[in-house]
């Protein structure tokens, strides 16, 4: 029996008379790559939001690295981890900087910052830009970086919202070279990602279409049940039938 | 029409950093002509010298045979702009945002209501909703109405698509499709490698310099090496196997593939490298002998 590290039932958020996520119901294992696909506007950044903490469902319940989403919100937050296109890492910092900042915020000691933080630098042989601004680095390394900073208290699961977005082909293969290596360790990594190569590359996704989890399965099963060749059909059969024009 | 010739334009407080490094190319009228590449390539640079918002340090450029210098004016009549950063404003309607746009340019939507309406008729629902409410598949929408008001013949498009769901993307080009026809002539940017066979014509672009500019499928089958879709189980297996492939140029992942670059014509090759892939513990192997894609070709690029 698989471990279950987020765990939902029939959760729900409503705006008014809008329902942005509607029951939706499903697991998610430890060491997963876990793929959370749907349209702009399916819901998905709503249950995100739910799943870490920021805002509270309206019903059903949820636990996310067996805490309440409810109740235990402060321990959820402790025990992942969050990186976005978006918001990552403070640009006017240095590399060294912004660990020692997010290590800090976790409430790391001292030791464990500089540990973790001279392995890190060895890892990705970043010697020479470890004291350099973040902004000056290439948006390739910056998301690399990002990811290094969102699992650098060792969180049971990561979530990743669009972390591939606009970086170069190559880059993005490098950067799901760290996803695996995060899996393999045992964190479980909960992506969204426009490109439909990368969710071949998750272990199950999920697909969104109105507020509900329109499909759950592996790649090769959603491939099979659809009676297609790629995620990209899948993806466009569900989505194009959504009524919600978001 | 639209031509750049060797633009140059750095930033910096000592001019350090290089972001359009000498670059030089021309798109036809009516044609679909993609900057394809990754952010921070000078994708957005290029985009502002051309529609007269930067000055390039040198080079020189034209836009239906305006200077981009000299005849900023005349240009500024005559493009569409829709920047990648969204630029209405937020705190206008959707309705008023489109009418603001309309006058400024002194036209209404009434005049040029025809070559919006396709688009438009998506957002009528919605017109009376501030445009900072707006998801992004509609933002985007409407920004585009918003650049065609003054039925410009030449539009700029800036990474229209970045962030938005592959079925909005699609229904996106479809639209594009369709102002092509009616004779406008398309900048577009996109960092997606998948819209470039969408173009007539695309030039992939990395820190700044053009890689190569031709058309999609020749760009495909000018790829010097041979390649192959591989797939076995597990994937994790098959990736360090071919990483290992004695005669590998390069293998990574590509969606349920991994991809195999080899250098020259081998006889009997994909029984080979079946063989050697099941003595390396892979099962279900699979081997087929692939044209290159853009997002190949981009990657030999950049090796």
């Amino acid at each position: 029996m698989q471990e279950a590290v987020i765990k939902t039932d029939k959760l729900t958020k409503r705006f008014g008379d809008f329902i942005a996520v509607n029951e939706i119901t499903f697991e998610v294992y430890k060491g997963e790559i876990f793929g959370f696909l749907g349209a702009n506007g399916a819901g998905k950044t709503t249950a995100m939001r739910m799943l870490t903490g920021l805002s509270a469902p309206t019903s059903g319940t949820a636990s996310v690295a067996g805490f309440d989403v409810y109740k235990q919100t402060e321990n959820i937050k402790k025990n992942i981890g969050y990186m976005s296109q978006k918001f990552s890492l403070y640009e006017d910092l240095t590399v060294v900087e912004n660990f020692e900042f997010y290590g800090g915020i976790y409430g790391l000691s001292k030791k464990q910052i500089k540990n973790k933080s001279d392995a890190l630098i060895e890892g990705l042989k970043l010697q020479k830009e470890a004291k350099k601004l973040v902004i000056d680095l290439p948006l390739g390394w910056k998301q690399k970086l990002a990811f290094s900073v969102a699992i650098f208290h060792d969180p049971k699961i990561v979530f990743l919202d669009e972390p591939t977005g606009g970086v170069d082909p190559l880059a993005r293969r490098q950067f799901w070279d760290l996803i695996y290596t995060a899996s393999e360790k045992g964190i479980t990594v909960f992506v969204t990602t426009h490109y439909m190569d990368e969710a071949e590359y998750c272990n199950r996704i999920s697909i969104m279409v109105d507020g509900k989890i329109a499909a759950l399965d592996s790649p090769e099963n959603l491939k099979k049940q659809f009676n297609v060749q790629s995620m990209d059909e899948v993806f466009y059969q569900l989505a194009r039938g959504a009524k919600r024009s978001e | 029409m639209i031509t750049a010739n060797n633009l140059v334009k750095t930033y910096g407080k000592h001019r350090e950093i290089l972001a359009v490094n000498n670059v030089s190319f021309s798109v036809k009228k009516g044609e679909i002509f993609g900057l394809i590449g990754p952010d921070g390539s000078g994708k957005t640079s290029i985009f502002r010298i051309l529609t007269t918002l930067l000055l390039p340090e040198s080079g020189s450029a034209t836009v239906e045979g305006f200077d981009v210098i000299k005849d900023y004016k005349q240009i500024r009549n005559t493009v569409g702009y829709m920047p990648g950063k969204f630029s209405l404003y937020q705190d206008l309607s959707v309705e008023e945002n489109l009418n603001f746009f309309a006058t400024v340019f002194e036209t209404t939507v009434q005049k040029n209501y025809d070559l919006i309406k396709d688009i438009y008729v998506q957002l009528e629902p919605f017109k009376k909703r501030r445009a900072g409410k707006l998801s992004g598949g509609m933002k985007q929408k409407l920004a585009l109405c918003c650049a065609l008001i003054h039925k410009p013949t030449v539009l700029f498009l800036d990474e229209p698509t970045t962030g938005v769901d592959p079925v909005s993307r699609k229904e996106f080009w479809e639209m594009l499709k369709r102002l092509q026809a009616q004779g406008i002539t398309i900048l577009v940017s996109t960092p997606y490698m998948d819209e470039a066979s969408l173009c007539d014509r695309i030039a992939l672009i990395q820190t700044g310099k053009i890689l190569s500019i031709d058309k999609p499928a020749n760009i495909s089958s000018s790829f010097p090496d041979r390649i192959f879709a591989v797939k076995a189980k597990p994937m994790s297996g098959l990736l360090k196997a071919l990483s290992k492939f004695p005669d590998a140029v390069t293998s990574y992942a590509f969606g349920e593939y991994a991809h195999l670059v080899i250098k020259k014509e081998q006889p009997d090759f994909e029984n080979n490298l079946k063989k050697y892939l099941e003595n390396e513990g892979l099962e279900n192997v699979v081997i087929k002998q692939i044209q290159a894609s853009i997002e190949d070709c981009f990657i030999k690029l950049l090796k």
